[in-house]
């Protein structure tokens, strides 16, 4: 889809789906200091965003690792890569308790099968619960991440409207709205970024909805409120994003995933 | 000093699963990605146990296998999924359509079960936590409860706040690197949620790679993760946690994790992988043995050993 200004030449060959969501996802990370990331998407653009624009980041895995060296990518949130030459590995109860409830998570990376325009997501079911037309892995971290980390960055690969939609299936999930709504102080602001192929949706916390506030080259605000179940607001300074540079590239491609675990 | 005579509580895997766990029972298996107890659950299989509730963190080969052989009735969890590798065709059979038979499902988050583990180690009636607000969770299960705290919040109003209950496995079994014969277990790498585990259990079975000399453990003893005390039989099962890895032993298979979406996608294909490598073998042994060396080989880890530290002495 996307593909390099005429500065992107040679090596930067047509961008993929997957390095285009990294980079973007990346750049948001500027000046944070912790971030909780999964396998996939988010290791990859935490892993640039310490290489560019923010090198004191430290990212901790749900599998208890934190400061990790991994001498190859890692595969999954456990892999044996990232325990060998890491700063610490904690129990899950003092990861999950002390560490993630206790307020240490700046940016926390989630995906879901379901968004809807508050930022609460579905990684449960698709249909319903008792009866799923499918059954998805559930919550895992997610419904901690969410209700514990300062802010929450969502990477979908899709952007339809069976994907962003009006109503969730279910909600596993829930933002500080919700929350609220039962009666939870909510600790973080929920969703604060959506990163996907067609741009970027954004919201600052508790009673906004996400707005669309930046676009990739070529994509109009039309075509991803077709891509939206929800009747999209649009940001008036509306912006458009930096194709990735071959700077970023080259780094993704030869030092973050050199062995195209990731990168497809 | 008096000598001490420490009980010897090592046994297979077939007299461990046999005196320690029953039809009916609430069976936790932990290990998160790191140390699953897979060779356990597949000698649950071979000796055909009915109606079991399975407590485990990430529901994943293991319980689609042990699902697929008709041993469990219940499942408690925080994670349905084959890793980040696909689907568990067979939980999804007994989800979406009953197929061959419903399958009752807790569904909780990790730091849910986490608490779960927690409040039963501690004999508590219940543990707080600061998630489940406004989720749909609540709904399908009804075990999450909303109290008041009995304290003022930070800014001096009442607070509310969900909690979850203990849970006591009849039995929990866990895979670790090495323990001497009484049960001191040591664990390095990924702990997870093993040791909570343990002690929520009314019994708790321990499989290790290897049985080591007791003054290997009394060498480093802040490594022992489960005390003795803990632990009711110790099972020697090197391999035992394949597809999953142990640290500093063997690398994760992760071709097999791949793979299983495929084999149990399709009933009759792992139906017939049951037959092959679970009924067919007679043992983990046997199981280990039939993979071959050189598929062991393509897992094997190269050193990375940790520096020892000074304990100290009294002079």
């Amino acid at each position: 889809m996307t593909t390099g200004t005429s500065e992107n030449t040679g090596s930067a060959a047509a961008v993929t789906s997957s390095e285009l969501l990294s980079v973007v996802a990346s750049r948001e990370l500027a000046g944070r200091r912790t971030v909780f990331a999964g396998i996939g998407l988010p290791t990859l653009a935490a892993s640039l965003a310490h290489l560019t624009v923010a090198p004191g980041l430290e990212i901790v895995y749900e599998s208890g690792v934190c400061g990790a060296h991994p001498s190859h990518l890692p595969e999954t949130i456990a892999d044996a890569v990232l325990i060998t030459g890491a700063e610490a590995v904690i129990p899950m109860p003092t990861l999950f308790g002390s560490v993630l409830q206790g307020g240490h998570i700046d940016v926390g990376f989630l995906g879901a099968a379901q968004i809807d325009k508050w930022g609460n997501l579905n990684s449960s079911v698709i249909g319903d619960w008792h009866h799923p037309k499918a059954r998805l892995p559930g919550s895992g971290g997610a419904n901690e991440v969410m209700a514990n980390s300062r802010e929450v960055f969502v990477v979908m690969r899709r952007h339809d409207p069976r994907s962003f939609t009006e109503e969730l299936d279910f909600c596993t999930s829930p933002g500080p709205d919700r929350a609220l709504a039962d009666g939870i102080r909510p600790l973080g602001a929920g969703v604060t970024r959506v990163i996907t192929e067609l741009g970027i949706l954004a919201r600052e916390g508790v009673g906004e909805e996400l707005k669309l506030t930046a676009l990739h080259p070529g994509v109009t605000a039309e075509d991803v409120k077709a891509g939206t179940g929800w009747d999209l607001q649009v940001a008036d300074d509306l912006s458009v994003i930096e194709p990735p540079g071959d700077a970023e590239l080259a780094l993704l491609r030869d030092d973050v995933d050199p062995e195209r675990v990731y990168l497809r | 000093m008096a000598v001490e005579t420490a009980t010897d509580k090592t046994m297979t895997m077939r007299e461990a699963v046999g005196a320690y766990v029953r039809d009916g029972d609430t069976v936790s298996l932990e290990g998160f990605t790191h140390l699953i107890p897979t060779a356990a659950g597949h000698e649950i299989i071979r000796q055909g146990r009915r109606g079991l509730t399975v407590v485990r963190m990430t529901a994943d080969i293991v319980v689609d296998q042990m699902l697929a052989a008709g041993c469990v009735s219940r499942l408690v969890s925080s994670f349905v999924g084959n890793s980040s590798a696909g689907s568990l065709g067979e939980l999804r059979r007994r989800v979406e359509r009953a197929d061959p038979e419903p399958l009752a499902f807790e569904e909780y988050s990790h730091y849910g079960m986490i608490c779960r583990y927690i409040a039963g180690a501690q004999r508590l009636p219940f543990y707080p936590l600061r998630s489940y607000g406004g989720s749909d969770l609540p709904g399908v299960n009804p075990a999450m409860r909303k109290v008041t705290s009995p304290y003022p919040g930070p800014d001096g109003e009442s607070e509310q706040i969900y909690v979850v209950p203990p849970v006591n496995p009849d039995v929990t079994i866990v895979h670790a690197q090495r323990a001497d014969r009484s049960g001191n277990t040591q664990v390095w790498g990924l702990t997870g949620v093993q040791a909570e585990a343990v002690y929520a259990a009314r019994k708790a079975v321990v499989v290790v790679e290897e049985i080591v000399e007791d003054e290997v453990v009394r060498s480093d003893p802040n490594r022992t993760l489960i005390p003795a005390h803990a632990v009711d039989a110790v099972v020697v099962c090197p391999r035992g946690a394949h597809p999953s890895f142990a640290q500093g032993y063997y690398d994760r298979d992760n071709a097999f994790y791949r793979a299983w979406a495929g084999i149990s996608k399709d009933k009759e294909r792992l139906t017939a992988w049951l037959a092959e490598w679970v009924h067919g073998t007679r043992d983990h042994a046997e199981y280990v043995a039939k993979l071959g060396e050189e598929f062991w080989d393509g897992l094997a880890v190269g050193e990375a050993m940790s520096l020892p530290v000074n304990y100290g002495r009294r002079l």
